[in-house]
């Protein structure tokens, strides 16, 4: 059993791919509780996937040929019989045995995928192993068959509803109705370019999971200029300063200030990235005096340097300490700890 | 010969009044301060490095001990930012337990506060008095979800436990007691010339101040300025209560003692008004997947914690964990004018002004 | 006791007085041992709790217990502390407190010194606690213990003058600084105890007294909250319980004071009553005097130092002043004219 599933785990090396399409699918019209289902499945066997994922494709690239061209296909692909027999085999053995509420093979495999990736060890071997049973063949090649039937219907249904589809895909592609914070996003953006520096402003989103918090990112060099239009100007106004959070995204860093104009309730998030090596981003202190511990203590933390500000020392870490404990890379020198 | 020095003395961080452990050195001549430096991090324990290994369910405890004398609004921020970033939608009965146990603790909490104030100050019954009416609250916590102070209760998508039988009972009785308490408690200590003049006109800043010093809260409001978010970013079910919103006028330590007894009232009459309404029946959890993994993507959300605005930003990456959690935390944003506050005054007044802040290292430190 | 004294001293005498004094102490040092007792259940019962009462019936034993534990306990000394000056406080403190009793008459014939001068002499050995006290804050070579022995100093000497003052009338009306002849001079009935006539001047006093006793609201020596614990924070075992002794036997010695000053002495509060003994007349109104020191202890907070400061001098000494300016009109308007 635990072969096979390793078998049918080792097939689509996309599983993600794989879901999200799925999810696409079901969305539009696959049955909601196979989904959830099969999240289910899937979230569970995730932590594991991740590591799994990518020993199984170093196993795959490295291992039999017939493995790697499965992984290069994507999730749905006509099952190329010589090659796929194990693999296949194994994918229709599992697909049999979790026949109820298909949603299409893409998520199965992908489950499949996932569910084997701490066991991943040596699937590529027992590729080679599994084709000598006979019965099993049949079996495969019998589920191979339902399969492809299933996904024949599955492609007519999705052409079927693929009108329909397109159209909510389109629909969904725009800007639903455009969000009532919009137009403070690009007053701002405006200002900022008019105001400050043309080239001051990177990016301008409207956050959908933050109550569309108008987000604009703005590039360090012209920060200070930046915040002071912020709090000045008298359609922006933003005198609240209500947070600083520093990011460590592996490859950048980030300071978000969040400003909030109390009499019009205009907010705003402001980001600033800077790179890894030598982070620094100027202080906000000389116009929101109440930035000062919250950058003490980014810096404490991440190591973002704060060029303006006041006092800028360690906060919440002893004096001494050396490294800065939020950074991804951060490794406590005392090992027990 | 004789010259006059500097004193630099160390208050804390073992020390009565520091509501935690917070070293402040000061620089005296006499008895007056020259500068005021204050120095915390004796309790971080490393929240947010530790929540980026955890997944939202497992992190809910830990949020219990940053303001641990206001547990339940801790649970309630991390819950809220997690919901809002998947969407979930928190059923009827939850949304009530939830406000109930919030303005309950918030009841609590600024009892705490009043108590250790005044024992600063040198009162010594106040304290006993405000802790036996404490005992009461947490009574009803203990009864409802088995904790007296880190209770660990609220999870994404609605509450753990339901209110047992009789328990709403219990908090409606609980509301004109309280109300004829604070009576007694405003005849013994708000009009009480030592007092008085231990409070007024210390500690006075003005809204412009506050709004730039970022504080929130009493702190912030004290000075004037309406800025409550149970009213302005209303969350949970507060839009449909009617509660005042009380504002002092002059930014000084009495105006903010009188807010937060103010403040008990009003959240007793939110009390009596979600008691009225609570409904009999209902479920206590939304549909949430089993597995809670929010969008890619961040999120901040705030609240009105009682010392202040309580933030969660959220930076998630669609895994279980979150890739970054930062927390808002009200008392360190309040405590960082401190320093400002304090030159010039005595050692008396250090200690009625760091009272009338309302701070927990908890929540500073994280 | 008048016979006693009036005879030539004679080694029987001598013996005979050694022998009173010491009955004396014992009976004062049981008085601290329920003293201490009773404002700990007396401040319980005003907090709503019980005060101890594990130890004991009702607690009884709970002093003792605590001055057991305080015998064993190890004497420190800091290192940096001055010795001499370190040791020499607590007994300083002490000393004066205990010679203080002697003056005041307990009944009509039990009294151990027959002083003319005994206010002043009152005045004068009570201001020896008060360089003890610095004495005690500088010898501890600790900064709040300097600041608690400073602020003590100071308040000491200040409320001195009012309380001084405010005894004034009363020797005015009496003619004589002999507390046994003050007392006599009081009238039988209660109202024409010197409380009355003397009204000003004995709100004055109590609230000198309080003062000088170091208790709330006046603690500021001693603010628990502000400076850990003032002038005593370095003092540990039997030198602290020496501070703590003298503490209360201040309060006998004031109690003892005010009842002779203001409230009659022995005196019953109407003649029929006179059956009853003078010494219980006396215990119960030092009792009284006690309860309302503990009375304010639970209730009220802390002065300010500065507003303690000016307190004495802006309000208290002028009304004392007043009261004996008020007291001389009255006396020679109403009384001998």
């Amino acid at each position: 059993m635990s072969e096979e599933q390793k078998r049918e785990e080792s097939r689509p090396a996309e599983p993600e791919a794989a879901r999200r399409e799925d999810a696409a699918e079901a969305r539009t019209g696959g049955p909601a509780d196979a989904r959830v289902e099969n999240a289910g499945e899937e979230k569970r066997d995730e932590p594991a996937a991740e590591g799994g994922r990518e020993t199984v494709t170093a196993r795959e690239a490295s291992g039999g040929g017939s493995a790697g061209t499965e992984a290069g296909q994507p999730a749905q692909p006509q099952p190329d019989a010589a090659s796929d027999q194990p693999a296949s085999a194994a994918g229709a053995e599992a697909e049999g045995k979790a026949a109820p509420a298909g949603d299409g093979d893409g998520a199965r495999a992908g489950d499949g995928a996932d569910a084997g990736t701490g066991k991943s060890g040596g699937e590529a071997a027992d590729a080679g192993k599994a084709a000598v049973d006979p019965e099993r063949e049949a079996k495969i090649r019998a589920a191979q068959e339902a399969r492809a039937a299933r996904l024949a219907a599955k492609a007519a249904a999705g052409a079927a509803a693929g009108g329909a589809a397109a159209g909510k895909d389109a629909a969904a592609a725009e800007p639903k109705p455009p969000s009532p914070k919009q137009p403070w996003l690009d007053e701002a953006v405006e200002l900022l370019k008019t105001e400050v520096h043309p080239e001051a402003v990177e990016e301008a989103t409207i956050n959908a999971l933050s109550d569309d918090m108008p987000t604009i990112v703005v590039k360090a060099e012209h920060w200070p200029a930046a915040a002071k239009l912020l709090r000045d100007h008298e359609k922006l106004g933003c005198r609240y300063l209500r947070n600083v959070t520093g990011v460590d995204y592996e490859t950048h860093m980030e300071v978000v200030y969040f400003v909030i104009n109390m009499e019009t309730k205009r907010e705003y998030a402001i980001k600033i990235r800077t790179d890894r090596e030598h982070p620094s981003v100027p202080s906000a202190v000389p116009v929101w005096p109440g930035a000062d511990w919250p950058e003490r203590e980014i810096y404490d933390l991440l190591g973002i340097e704060f060029p303006g500000h006041p006092n800028l020392r360690r906060i919440l870490m002893p004096d001494d300490w050396v490294g800065h404990p939020l950074r991804k890379d951060y490794v406590p020198l005392d090992p027990e700890v | 010969m004789i010259r006059t020095e500097e004193l630099l003395l160390n208050v804390g961080p073992q020390h009565p009044s520091t509501h935690g452990v917070l070293r402040i050195v000061v620089k005296l001549d006499g008895e007056v301060i020259k500068e005021a430096t204050p120095v915390i991090g004796y309790l971080h324990r490393g929240t947010e490095k530790l929540a980026e290994s955890l997944n939202y369910t497992q992190i809910i405890p830990y949020t219990d001990r940053m303001d641990y004398l206001s547990a339940m609004t801790n649970n309630y921020v991390l819950c809220y930012a997690v919901e809002k970033m998947m969407g979930i939608e928190v059923p009827e009965r939850a949304q009530f337990l939830r406000l109930i146990v919030m303005e309950l603790q918030r009841i609590a909490s600024h009892l705490v506060w009043w108590g250790t104030y005044l024992l600063d100050l040198g009162a010594l019954s106040p304290f006993l008095f405000a802790f036996k009416d404490r005992e009461k609250i947490v009574d009803l916590f203990n009864e409802l979800c088995g904790a007296r102070l880190t209770y660990n209760y609220m999870r994404v998508g609605g509450v753990k436990w339901d209110a047992p039988p009789g328990w709403i009972d219990k908090v409606r009785d609980f509301i004109p007691y309280m109300e004829k308490q604070l009576q007694d408690y405003d005849r013994l200590v708000t009009g009480n010339e030592i007092f008085l003049n231990r409070v007024k006109g210390i500690g006075k800043y003005d809204a412009e101040t506050a709004i730039a010093w970022g504080l929130s809260g009493v702190n912030l409001r004290c000075t004037g300025v309406k800025w409550d978010l149970r009213k302005d970013e209303p969350y949970c079910i507060y839009d449909r209560f009617e509660f005042d919103v009380p504002v002092g006028k002059n930014g000084d330590c009495y105006d903010r003692y009188l807010l937060r007894i103010e403040e008990i009232r009003q959240s007793l009459r939110i009390l009596k008004q979600a008691v009225e309404q609570f409904p009999s029946s209902g479920e206590t959890m939304g549909k949430v997947p089993r597995v809670i993994r929010p969008p890619e993507g961040e999120t901040y959300v705030r609240i009105e914690a009682p010392r202040g605005e309580l933030g969660c930003h959220i930076v998630s990456k669609g895994k279980a964990e979150p890739y970054r959690l930062k927390f808002r935390r009200p008392s360190f944003n309040n405590l960082q004018m401190l320093p400002k506050l304090l030159v010039g005054e005595t050692m008396s007044n250090l200690i009625a002004i760091l009272g009338g802040v309302d701070i927990v290292l908890g929540e500073v430190d994280c | 006791m008048t016979k006693w004294l009036e005879q030539p001293l004679s080694w029987e005498n001598a013996l005979f007085f050694t022998a009173m004094a010491v009955v004396f102490l014992l009976i004062v040092l049981l008085y601290v041992v329920y003293a201490i007792l009773f404002e700990r259940k007396v401040l319980g019962w005003m907090q709503w709790r019980h005060g101890p009462n594990r130890l004991g019936p009702w607690g009884m034993f709970q002093t003792v217990a605590d001055v057991l534990k305080l015998l064993f306990k190890e004497d420190t000394i800091p290192r940096k502390a001055d010795r001499a000056l370190f040791i020499i406080a607590p007994a300083l403190c002490y000393a004066p407190s205990f010679a203080v009793l002697a003056v005041i008459p307990y009944t009509r014939e039990l009294y151990f010194a027959d002083l003319n001068v005994a206010v002043v002499y009152y005045a004068a050995l009570s201001a020896i606690s008060t360089i003890a006290i610095v004495l005690g804050g500088w010898a501890s070579n600790n900064k709040y213990s300097l600041l608690g022995g400073m602020r003590s100093g100071a308040q000491m000497i200040s409320y001195e003058v009012p309380l001084v003052l405010s005894i004034v009338g009363t020797v005015m009306m009496t003619g004589s600084m002999n507390l046994r002849k003050i007392v006599e001079a009081q009238g039988d009935w209660f109202w024409q105890w010197n409380f009355l006539p003397q009204i000003i001047g004995f709100g004055v006093f109590l609230v000198a007294a309080v003062s000088e006793l170091n208790r709330s609201p006046f603690d500021l020596p001693e603010a628990e909250s502000e400076l850990v614990a003032g002038y005593h924070t370095e003092y540990s075992g039997f030198r602290f319980a020496f501070f703590m002794l003298a503490e209360y036997v201040y309060m006998f010695a004031i109690a003892g004071l005010a009842s002779v000053l203001f409230l009659g002495g022995w005196r019953p509060p109407a003649p029929f009553l006179d059956f009853i003994p003078g010494i219980v007349w006396m215990i119960l109104k030092m009792a009284f005097v006690i309860f309302f020191l503990f009375w304010l202890r639970a209730t009220m907070p802390r002065v300010r130092i500065d507003q303690l400061m000016g307190f004495a001098w802006k309000v208290l000494l002028p009304l004392a002043i007043l009261n004996v300016f008020v007291t001389a009109v009255g006396l020679e308007l109403f009384i001998k004219g």
